[in-house]
C-alpha cells in the first residue's frame, strides 16, 4: 500500500518563502544588482513567489528568468526519450549580476550542476546562489543550497512531490514510497 | 510525445503530433541563437557528417551552425571535394562515412531516394536534407514554423504554393506538412509544371496565380530553375515572370497581412519582384533564422537514447 | 535410355488432352502417351528410369519467348549457361533471347555463337532472336535472311523501340517473306524520355518524373495500323497498361494479324511497390496502376494477350545497388515466372490449360518453333508442376546470376519439380 503524507502544508510553505525571502535580500543587503531564476518546471512558481515578496519588502522590482536546464543535463542523450525543451527566458546579461536560482527540492545536485553551467553561458555573474524549497539530502555532486525551506532526510526509494497552485490554500509538499 | 524514429527522411512518414514535437522544441530552441554564448553542451561529443552531392551553401551552413550551438563536431562532405567524383558509389562512400562512427548523417542528393538508401543501409541516423524532387523535411518544417509563429497555427489557412512544382520537393514537403496541419493548400504553375494526379494528395490546383492566391493567407513562391526543366518545358523565363512573379499588382488580391515566402535562393525580377521580397509581407529572412531552429530541435530529438 | 513418367495428369493443349497418363520418352522423343505403360512390354529394366508423377502436372515444356541471357558482352550479369540452367530450374525447356548484347546480335555470327554456347550449356533450348536493325540504332535493317539461316526466329530491337515508322514498316513486310515475327518494344521515346517509373499519384509523390501510359499504347497502335496496313503480323512485347489490351484486343477481333505478351510483374505488382525506391522494381516498361494490372489479367483470360513471357533481365550489384534514377532497368523472371503465373491459376482467373497455352503453346506458334506439344513424335520437352507444393523464394540460391528479384522471400504455391530437355532430365526437384 502507497502511504502518502502531507510533510508541508499551504501555511508552512507561505511562512517559508516569507523567510527566505528575508535572508535573500539579508545575505545580500538588498536587491542591487539581485535577479532570480526560477529552474524549470518545479522552480518557476516558487521563484514567481519569492519575486513578488522581495518586491513587496523592498517596494522595487528585480529581475527575474526561467531556465530550462535539459539541454545541460549529464543524461539528456541517454535517457529512452528525449525530454521535451521548454523555453528559456532569461532576456538581460548575468554580467555582475547577484543570482539566485531557485528549485523545488535539492537532490542529487546534478540539476544544480547543470544550471550553474547553464548560467555561465548567459555571462559572468557576481555570485550564484541557490534557494530551494526541500532539501532530501542524498547528494551526488559537492552542492549545498544557500537558502533552504524544509530539511527533509528521505529514503531513496521515496518521492517528494511539491504541488504548487495559482490559488495557492491548496499547496502541499507531499511525500510517498515510489 | 515523442519522436521514436531513427531518421528523418520526409514529411510524409511524420504524423501531426510529431510535426507539432518538432516545432514546439524549434520554439525553444530559437533562444539559443540570441545568447551571448550561442551554444549548448547537448551534443558533445557527437559527430554530425553533412553529405553534400547538390551545391547548397544555405542549407549546409544551416545545419552546420544548428549542430554547432548543439556543440556537434561537424564534418562536411561535398561532392566536388570528396571521393565521389573518383566514380565511388552512394552506397561505398555511406560504408566508408559509417566506418569513422558519425551519429548523424545529413544528406542532399540530386537522386529522389538517396536518403532512403542510407537509412536501410546505416546505423546512423540520416536526416534528408533534400532528395531529387522527391522532399526536403526541414524545409517544410521551418517554413511550418514560420507560419505558426505568425499565424498562432495552420489550420483553415489557404496557402498558395506557386512555381515549378514538378521539381519541387519543397512543395512536396510542404504539401505532406500543411495538409497534415489542417491548412487549405492551392498550388500553381503552368500546366506543365504541374504533376500528374497531384490533386490526389489533397491540394487544389489553378494555372492562373491570380487564382491561386485570391484570399490567400500565406504565398510560397518557388525557386524557378530554368536549369532543371529537360526538354525545354517552358519558353522563357521572361515568359515566366510574366505569368507566374508575385508582384506589386496581384499580391493586393491575396489577404491584406498576407505572408510571402520563399526557400530561397530567390530569382529577383523571375518569381517575385524585389520589392514583394524586401516589402512588409516578406518572411523570408525569418524562415532562415527558423531554419537553424528546425534543424537543431531534429537533431536534439534524433540524438541518443534509442535502441 | 528411356523414360518413363508414371500416373501424372498429363495437360496438352494442343491435342485436347487433360488425363491421367503414362508417356514413354525414347531417343529424345515421346514415343507413346496411354494409360499404364507396363515395363516388362516397354523394355528391360536397367535401361528404362520409372518416374512416379501421382498428383504432378505433365505439360510440354515451358517457353519463354522474351529474355535477356547478355552474353556475349556482360557475361557477369549472366550466361547463356547460367541463364538456361536458371531456365530449367524455373520449369522452362526452351527460351529465347533479345539481340541487346554487346556486340548486337545483328548477324550471323553472334547468331550462331549463341547457339553454340547454348549446345555446350546443355541446358534448356535457347532460341536466338536478331535485331531488327543493326547496333539496334533504328537505322538500317539487318540481314534477316542470313540471320534466319543461322537460327534466329525473331526479330526485336527489344530495349530500344523502332521509332521510325518508316523502318518498322519494312522491318514488317521484310519478315513476313521469311514466316517470322518482329517483336516491337513499344515505346513513345519523346513521351518516355526522362521517364523513371510510372506516370501517377505515385510518380509525383515520390517525385520521380514518370513514364505515361500512353507512351506504350501509342507505339502499340502504330505497329497494329502497319500490320493491319501492310497485311503482316507482329508481336507486342511485354504489355503493361489496359490502353494496350484494348488495342490488341480490337485489333484481333478485327482480323489483324497482332500477338502480345506480358510479363509476371505486369499482373502482380503496382507502382505501389516502388515507395520505398528499391530498385527491383524498376523495370522498362514500369510498373503500372492497378487498372492496368486487371486489364492485364483479363487480357490474359480472354485471350487478347497471347503468352506470358518473364523478360528475364539480370543485372549485377552494379547496375542495381545505386540511386534509382541511375539503376538499370529490370528484373530477373526465369526463376520466378512460372511460380507467379500459377498463381492465376490458383485464383481462378485461367485455367491450368489455358495457362500452359499462353507459356508453351502459344509462344511456340508465334515462334514458329516446333514445340508446344506432347504429340507422339514430338522432341520430348516435358515440364512436369506440383501445383501445391508450398516454397519461398530465396535469390541468392538462384543459379541465375542475377539477383535483381523483387519477389525475394515471397511465398509460392506450385513449382516446377522437373524438366525434361529432348528426353533428358535436365532438372528435377530434390523430393523426386
Amino acid at each position: 500500500m502507497k502511504e502518502k503524507k502531507v510533510v508541508m502544508d499551504a501555511g508552512e510553505i507561505e511562512r517559508s518563502l516569507t523567510r527566505i525571502a528575508y535572508e535573500i535580500l539579508e545575505r545580500n543587503k538588498g536587491t542591487d544588482n539581485l535577479t532570480i531564476i526560477g529552474i524549470r518546471k518545479g522552480g518557476i512558481f516558487l521563484s514567481e513567489r519569492l519575486r513578488e515578496k522581495i518586491s513587496a519588502i523592498e517596494g522595487t522590482d528585480i529581475m527575474s528568468g526561467t531556465l530550462d536546464i535539459t539541454l545541460y543535463r549529464d543524461d539528456v542523450l541517454t535517457t529512452s526519450k528525449r525530454p521535451a525543451i521548454e523555453k528559456t527566458y532569461i532576456p538581460f546579461p548575468l554580467d555582475h549580476k547577484k543570482v539566485v536560482i531557485v528549485d523545488d527540492v535539492l537532490f542529487t545536485g546534478r540539476t544544480i550542476r547543470a544550471a550553474m553551467d547553464a548560467l555561465m553561458d548567459f555571462g559572468r555573474p557576481e555570485l550564484i546562489q541557490l534557494a530551494v524549497l526541500i532539501d532530501r539530502g542524498h547528494r551526488e555532486l559537492p552542492i549545498r543550497a544557500d537558502f533552504i525551506g524544509k530539511s527533509l532526510p528521505s529514503s531513496l526509494w521515496e518521492n517528494i512531490s511539491v504541488n504548487l497552485t495559482d490559488s495557492r490554500n491548496t499547496d502541499e509538499v507531499v511525500i510517498e514510497e515510489s | 510525445m515523442d519522436l521514436s524514429r531513427k531518421d528523418m527522411l520526409g514529411i510524409i512518414d511524420l504524423s501531426r503530433e510529431e510535426i507539432d514535437l518538432i516545432l514546439d522544441t524549434a520554439e525553444s530552441f530559437k533562444e539559443i541563437s540570441t545568447r551571448k554564448i550561442k551554444k549548448v553542451p547537448t551534443l558533445r561529443g557527437k559527430t554530425v557528417i553533412t553529405l553534400f552531392f547538390e551545391a547548397s551553401t544555405r542549407t549546409r551552413t544551416s545545419f552546420e551552425i544548428a549542430a554547432k550551438r548543439l556543440s556537434a563536431d561537424t564534418i562536411n562532405i561535398s561532392a566536388s571535394t570528396s571521393s565521389v567524383v573518383k566514380g565511388e558509389t552512394l552506397i561505398d562512400t555511406a560504408k566508408n562515412l559509417e566506418s569513422m562512427n558519425p551519429d548523424i548523417i545529413i544528406i542532399r542528393h540530386s537522386a529522389a531516394g538517396a536518403a532512403h538508401i542510407l537509412s536501410g543501409l546505416l546505423e546512423q541516423s540520416i536526416i534528408n536534407a533534400g532528395d531529387g524532387a522527391h522532399e526536403h523535411p526541414t524545409q517544410a518544417l521551418l517554413d511550418m514554423l514560420t507560419i505558426r509563429e505568425k499565424r498562432g497555427a495552420m489550420e483553415g489557412l489557404k496557402i498558395a504554393i506557386v512555381g515549378d512544382i514538378a521539381h519541387s520537393r519543397v512543395a512536396r514537403s510542404n504539401i505532406y506538412g500543411l495538409t497534415k496541419m489542417g491548412a487549405d493548400v492551392a498550388i500553381c504553375g503552368p500546366a506543365m509544371m504541374i504533376p500528374r494526379d497531384i490533386d490526389q494528395m489533397g491540394v487544389s490546383v489553378y494555372y492562373k496565380m491570380e487564382d491561386a492566391i485570391r484570399n490567400a493567407d500565406v504565398v510560397m513562391m518557388l525557386r524557378m530553375q530554368l536549369e532543371r526543366q529537360e526538354r525545354n518545358l517552358f519558353p522563357s523565363l521572361r515568359e515566366y515572370a510574366n505569368h507566374f512573379s508575385l508582384n506589386r499588382d496581384n499580391i493586393n488580391l491575396a489577404k491584406d497581412d498576407v505572408l510571402v515566402m520563399h526557400p530561397g535562393p530567390i530569382n529577383r525580377g523571375v518569381e517575385i519582384t524585389p520589392e514583394i521580397a524586401d516589402g512588409p509581407h516578406s518572411v523570408i529572412l525569418e524562415q532562415v533564422t527558423n531554419g537553424v531552429a528546425v534543424r537543431m530541435a531534429l537533431l536534439y530529438l534524433l540524438s541518443g537514447g534509442r535502441k | 535410355m528411356k523414360l518413363i513418367l508414371k500416373g501424372g495428369r498429363v495437360i496438352d493443349p494442343s491435342q485436347n488432352i487433360d488425363t491421367v497418363m503414362d508417356i514413354l520418352i525414347e531417343d529424345g522423343k515421346i514415343s507413346r502417351m496411354e494409360k499404364n505403360i507396363s515395363i516388362s512390354e516397354a523394355d528391360s529394366k536397367d535401361n528404362i528410369e520409372i518416374f512416379d508423377l501421382k498428383n504432378k502436372m505433365i505439360t510440354p515444356g515451358f517457353i519463354d519467348m522474351h529474355t535477356h541471357l547478355r552474353e556475349p558482352g556482360f557475361e557477369y550479369k549472366e550466361t547463356i549457361r547460367t541463364g538456361s540452367e536458371a531456365a530449367v530450374v524455373g520449369g522452362f525447356t526452351s527460351i529465347a533471347c533479345m539481340a541487346n548484347t554487346d556486340p548486337v546480335n545483328d548477324n550471323r555470327s553472334v547468331t550462331e555463337f549463341i547457339h553454340k554456347q547454348a549446345r555446350l550449356a546443355a541446358m534448356a533450348n535457347v532460341y536466338p532472336i536478331a535485331a531488327v536493325s543493326k547496333g539496334q540504332d533504328g537505322k538500317v535493317l539487318t540481314e534477316f535472311g542470313d540471320l534466319k539461316d543461322a537460327g534466329a526466329v525473331a526479330f526485336s530491337d527489344d530495349g530500344n523501340p523502332v521509332t521510325d515508322s518508316g523502318l518498322m514498316r519494312h522491318a514488317l513486310e521484310y519478315a513476313c517473306s521469311f514466316d517470322m515475327p518482329v517483336i516491337s518494344h513499344c515505346e513513345d521515346t519523346g513521351l518516355s524520355s526522362g521517364g523513371l517509373m510510372n506516370e501517377g499519384i505515385i510518380s509525383t509523390q515520390l517525385g520521380l518524373p514518370g513514364i505515361p501510359g500512353i507512351a506504350e499504347d501509342i507505339m502499340v497502335i502504330r505497329d497494329i495500323s502497319l500490320a493491319g496496313f501492310t497485311k503482316t503480323r507482329v508481336h507486342i512485347a511485354h504489355v503493361s497498361t489496359a490502353g494496350s489490351v484494348q488495342a490488341v484486343r480490337e485489333a484481333k477481333s478485327a482480323g489483324i494479324n497482332v500477338t502480345a505478351e506480358t510479363a509476371p510483374h505486369y499482373f502482380t505488382l503496382t507502382d505501389e511497390a516502388l515507395k520505398e525506391f528499391s530498385t527491383n522494381f524498376k523495370m522498362y516498361p514500369p510498373l503500372r496502376g492497378s487498372d492496368d494490372v486487371e486489364a492485364i489479367k483479363k487480357g490474359l483470360r480472354d485471350g487478347a494477350i497471347d503468352a506470358i513471357a518473364s523478360d528475364h533481365a539480370p543485372h549485377s550489384p552494379i547496375e542495381k545497388d545505386v540511386e534509382f534514377e541511375y539503376a538499370a532497368n529490370g528484373i530477373i523472371g526465369l526463376e520466378t515466372s512460372l511460380a507467379l503465373s500459377l498463381r492465376l491459376v490458383h485464383d481462378g482467373i485461367l485455367t491450368i490449360n489455358q495457362l500452359v497455352e499462353k507459356m508453351s503453346v502459344n509462344p511456340a506458334n508465334i515462334l514458329k518453333i516446333k514445340k508446344g506439344s506432347l504429340k507422339t513424335g514430338s522432341d520430348a520437352d516435358i515440364t512436369v508442376i506440383d501445383m501445391n507444393k508450398i516454397w519461398t523464394v530465396d535469390a541468392d540460391k538462384f543459379r541465375s546470376k542475377g539477383r535483381n528479384c523483387p519477389f525475394n522471400d515471397w511465398e509460392f504455391k506450385g513449382k516446377a519439380v522437373m524438366t525434361i530437355v529432348g528426353g533428358d532430365v535436365r532438372y528435377a526437384d530434390s523430393e523426386l
